[in-house]
């Protein structure tokens, strides 16, 4: 080895978007592990192919697709070898070497060379004017061909095909799409979307020969026409072939290395010889080969963490969704529509306005979508479809689209983004308008919804903007957009989901957070802001009595018992059951409020008082004087019960058909001082007029003459959710037992900051009534198991501080300048 | 250099922080898993959150207010995030905290601490 150079070397062959992905993840795992070499055939840096159907159609130019130019590779260090092709793989001594005769050694060797377009080998097909549709040279060709020429036939009516026809057209040329099948994109469409989709081609001008077998490319040195088997003719001077891609495997199967259809990798994205590995089209994983960018983002990650000798991410396959960018065109596909016995087809179709919808159920699951004229529900679909959540609860509404599932604050957002305005606000926590998403988005490069919020903020607070932000990503990157991957880790510091975590937790008996990131692997020493409350929060569910909390793994609010204002001070919430005081209790926060001289008293959305304003080091001795007043804290900081809103019920009102108030205190007293997911609030009403608002808590309780309906899963806030009934029970004993099992249902099942209402739409209704209303066994252990954790939960953490624990939180050390010690020489 | 004995190590919760009002306002001064020590302006170089609240991991400290990560060494925004708060000399000798104020107070400002001299204080 070179002693000059010590790193291991690293050489990438195949300048393209798996590549350069795979290098980018690398270099932000370990910018300065591998001396990198890169060897890409084509004479550019790395650029977005798929933005090349716009480039044809004019509507961006070669410019903007560049993703990393000359000087990108030179500020990190990489050689890039542009225009040389490898022609060998010299694994005996770990070399490549180009057609020109460079050569490079290498330590691990990373294979993305893509696909090749499979030309037809018919007659003719090797004449000047024939041309496939892959990279920047064949565009050139066709905008070429387009001011010289008239006639174009574009042989393959599938994604390609289309999008080259359109671009053409664009470019004022005739277009034939000829189609070897009797429906457009087969694979991704089925008949009547297809028939609509060539209806609206045909509309503008686009010609198309369906069931028409190639026999023939006519002409002496120039393509001059087509002749099918039929025998007809049409005549052409440009011939695009866009019937299909073939992963790009001759390299590797010179160099021995095990191909099928693709060449070989494992989960790990390793071929047969270790020190090889390799991503993208060029690829068969577990059976499949993929011909889309959102698996390889996926490859790209797994296969950079292994290359990082990480050793974590595995790959196990993707789902994946289609969109045609055409513009003016929306369509989207994903999974199996082939319907048969076993499934069940749910259709809209509205042929006037141009919008046809498909999904196809399987089990109660999506298991295939197709969506024509209206595709702004395709990436719900999909998510529901990837999280295998059950659709029965929600069938009645589902082609109706997200708007229409149990949400009145959202409205039809998405479609309004595209015709917004550059000024107008996206984000109002942070005040981010649209332009300067887009603007982020085309100058940084950005590809996700996590790019976009760490460099503009946007959705970065509240998160209720999420949608609108990733419908600006959707409309900006066009095709280009892939959603999440299909596995959400828990945050950077992990490859594991939620689920997972938690899952090992119970299973292994993973007792403390340490122990959580050595199982797991965790790939920071002690995680971050996002998985550190998240691991406190599960092992603090799993193990209510051995778990020890762990303040520093908790958000300030939750540390200091108070929520914390943005100039510092924090604000002050003594619980008041179910909402009702006494004049003592009324007299003893005045004076507490002017002892401590508090700035502002308000009364709270949640029917309590709220002392704002308060500074740090007068919590504890505040909370004393509250504390001998009967108060106990709020909770009105946490992550845990808030508050249990009541009416005043059958004791005063004269509709009251039972005790609201009472029932309410009850509530609240069996429930407070436990920790949740998210938030949780209970609301008791007396009779349906529902004056507590009990039908947006996450449990609400509505009173009737003849007993209680429960209602779950609701909330008010960001995205307004009306509850589910869940049932109806007759004794206020039920209504306890209900709730704790519900309370306790969900702290088990739910990911950490998940209300219950996302919770219940993404787990389903159905779910929890089989656990809790049907399975009388079960409600009952998990009532049990409730009570069990409360007993060392309801401890009045204000208390505690007022009588000296976690000082040091409040307390700060001694001003310096007041009591100067000694100092010593540096 | 001035060094000022601030506090037994021990007082300081690991991967957690204390205030320290100094000259100029208050000082956070955290400690990482592996007892290593760091303190900077407790002002988020955002919108002046107390950064002392925040949640520490490895050598950065999340604002408590709107999550900006902060580099504890440099006091420095982290990610895609740009702006930076002051950063004071400060070493553990025999399980004491000593911290050097002199940048802070506006004397004698010694341009040997660890903080770039991008985010140091004019005196
Ligand atoms: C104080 C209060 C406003 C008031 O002056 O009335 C309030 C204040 C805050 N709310 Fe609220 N909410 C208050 C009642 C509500 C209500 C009404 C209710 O509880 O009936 C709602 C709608 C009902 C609901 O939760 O579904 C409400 C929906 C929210 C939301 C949106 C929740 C959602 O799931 O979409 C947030 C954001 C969050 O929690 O992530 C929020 C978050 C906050 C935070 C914690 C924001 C923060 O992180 O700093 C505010 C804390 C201020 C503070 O320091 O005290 N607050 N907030 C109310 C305290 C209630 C109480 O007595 O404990
Ligand atoms: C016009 C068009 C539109 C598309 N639209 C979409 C879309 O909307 N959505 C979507 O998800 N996907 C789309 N795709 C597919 C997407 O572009 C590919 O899936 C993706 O580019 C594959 O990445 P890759 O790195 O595996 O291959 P490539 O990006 O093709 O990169 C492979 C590179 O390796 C080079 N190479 C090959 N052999 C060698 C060698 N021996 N030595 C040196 N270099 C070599 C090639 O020249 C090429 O530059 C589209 C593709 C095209 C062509
Ligand atoms: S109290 Fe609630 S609604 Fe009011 S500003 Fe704070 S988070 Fe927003
Ligand atoms: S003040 Fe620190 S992140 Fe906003």
């Amino acid at each position: 080895m070179d002693t000059a150079n010590e790193k291991p070397r690293l050489v990438l062959i195949g300048n393209g978007m798996a590549g350069m992905r795979t290098v980018e993840e690398l270099l932000k795992l370990k910018p300065d592990m591998y001396d990198i070499t890169v060897f890409g055939a084509e004479p550019w840096g790395n650029y977005n192919r798929i933005m090349l159907s716009p480039v044809l159609a004019s509507e961006k130019t070669v410019d903007e697709i560049m993703l990393n130019d000359d000087a990108w590779y030179a500020e990190r260090g990489i050689t890039l070898h542009k225009g040389k092709r490898i022609e060998r793989i010299d694994r005996v001594n770990r070399r490549v070497i180009a057609e020109d005769g460079t050569e490079a050694p290498y330590d691990r060797l990373l294979l993305a060379t893509g696909s090749d377009p499979v030309m037809i080998p018919v007659p003719g097909h090797e004449l000047e004017g024939v041309v496939a549709f892959r990279d920047i040279h064949d565009v050139d060709a066709m905008l070429g061909a387009s001011r010289a020429h008239q006639h174009a036939v574009v042989i393959g009516g599938g994604l390609l095909g289309l999008e080259a026809a359109n671009g053409l057209m664009r470019q004022g040329m005739e277009v034939t799409v000829v189609h070897l099948m009797d429906h457009l994109m087969e694979r991704q469409l089925d008949a009547e979307a297809a028939g609509m989709l060539r209806g609206s081609l045909e509309e503008r001008g686009m010609r198309f020969r369906m069931a028409h077998q190639t026999e023939a490319i006519l002409g002496e040195d120039r393509v001059t026409g087509v002749r099918f088997t039929d025998g007809s003719e049409v005549a052409a001077d440009l011939v695009v072939m866009a019937v299909g891609i073939r992963p790009n495997t001759a390299l590797a199967a010179s160099a021995g290395l095990h191909c099928e259809r693709g060449v070989v990798v494992n989960d790990t994205m390793q071929t047969y010889d270790p020190s090889i590995y390799a991503v993208g089209e060029c690829v068969q994983h577990r059976g499949a080969t993929y011909g889309l960018v959102a698996p390889l983002w996926e490859q790209a990650k797994v296969c950079a963490n292994h290359l990082a000798e990480y050793g974590i991410g595995r790959y196990e396959g993707s789902m994946t969704s289609t969109k045609l960018k055409v513009t003016g065109i929306d369509l989207f596909s994903a999974g199996d529509f082939t319907g048969d016995e076993t499934t069940e087809d749910l259709v809209f179709k509205d042929a006037a306005r141009g919008v046809y919808k498909r999904l196809v159920l399987k089990d109660n699951r999506i298991q295939g979508a197709v969506l024509y004229g209206d595709t702004l529900d395709g990436s719900w679909y999909f998510q529901l479809m990837r999280d295998g959540t059950p659709v029965a609860d929600i069938r009645e509404n589902l082609l109706f689209g997200q708007a229409h599932i149990g949400d009145s604050g959202h409205g039809d957002e998405a479609s309004r983004v595209a015709a917004m305005p550059d000024e107008a606000e996206i984000c109002g926590c942070n005040g981010v308008c649209k332009g300067e998403i887009v603007q982020a988005i085309s100058a940084h490069k950005l590809f996700t919804l996590e790019d976009v919020r760490a460099h503009t903020k946007a959705s970065n607070s509240c998160g209720s903007c999420t949608g609108l932000v990733e419908s600006v990503l959707a409309t900006t990157l066009g095709g280009d957009y892939s959603d999440a991957p299909a596995k959400k880790p828990v945050c950077a510091c992990t490859d594991h989901s939620h689920d997972e975590v938690r899952a090992a937790i119970a299973r292994d008996g993973l007792k403390t957070m340490d122990a959580v990131f050595e199982a797991l692997d965790w790939k920071t020493p002690n995680g971050c802001h996002v998985c550190r409350p998240a691991l406190n929060y599960y092992l603090l569910a799993a193990w209510p009595k051995d778990y020890q909390d762990d303040a520093q793994s908790r958000f300030i609010n939750e540390r200091a018992h108070g929520n914390i204002q943005k100039d510092g001070t924090y604000s002050v919430v003594p619980r008041i059951w179910g909402g009702v005081t006494t004049p003592a209790e009324l007299r003893a926060i005045a004076e507490v409020a002017e002892r401590y001289q508090v700035p502002t008293v308000k009364f709270t959305g949640g029917q309590r008082i709220d002392l704002l304003g308060v500074k740090k080091v007068d919590l504890p001795a505040m909370w004393r004087d509250l504390g001998d007043a009967g108060f106990v804290s709020g909770h009105a900081y946490g992550k845990a019960l808030r508050t249990v809103k009541t009416c005043v019920g059958s004791e005063w009102c004269r509709f009251g058909t039972q005790d609201s108030t009472g029932l309410g205190i009850q509530l609240e007293r069996m429930t407070w001082g436990s920790w949740t997911p998210h938030k949780f609030k209970m609301a008791v009403s007396g009779c349906p007029r529902n004056c507590a608002e009990a039908t947006i808590k996450d449990l609400g309780v509505v009173c009737v003459d003849s007993g209680y309906e429960l209602h779950v899963g609701g909330n008010g806030g960001v995205k307004v959710r009306a509850t589910d009934f869940l049932c109806k029970v007759e004794t206020e004993a039920e209504v306890l037992e209900y709730a704790g099992a519900f309370m306790q249902f969900y702290r088990e099942d739910a990911r950490y900051l998940e209300r219950t209402a996302p919770w219940i739409e993404r787990v389903g209704l159905t779910r929890v009534k089989e656990r809790l209303v049907d399975d009388a066994e079960n409600r009952a252990a998990l009532y049990a198991r409730f009570l069990e954790s409360q007993e060392v939960a309801q401890v009045d953490p204000w208390a505690e501080r007022a009588a000296g624990h976690a000082a040091h939180e409040f307390i700060p050390i001694t001003p310096v300048d007041a009591a100067p010690r000694q100092g010593v020489s540096a | 250099m001035s060094w000022l004995a601030i506090c037994p190590l021990e007082d300081i919760p690991p991967l957690g922080a204390r205030v320290v009002a100094g000259p100029n306002g208050d000082i956070a001064v955290f400690r990482t898993a592996d007892d290593r020590v760091f303190a900077l302006r407790d002002q988020c170089p955002h919108k002046g959150g107390p950064l002392s609240q925040g949640i520490v991991h490895g050598e950065r400290v999340t604002c408590p207010l709107h999550n900006w990560v902060i580099d504890l060494p440099s006091g420095e925004a982290t990610g895609a995030d740009s702006g930076c708060t002051h950063a004071f000399p400060i070493r553990v000798t025999d399980g004491q905290v000593w911290l050097d104020l002199s940048g802070a107070a506006g004397d004698s400002a010694d341009n040997s601490g660890a903080a770039p001299a991008a985010c140091r204080e004019a005196g």
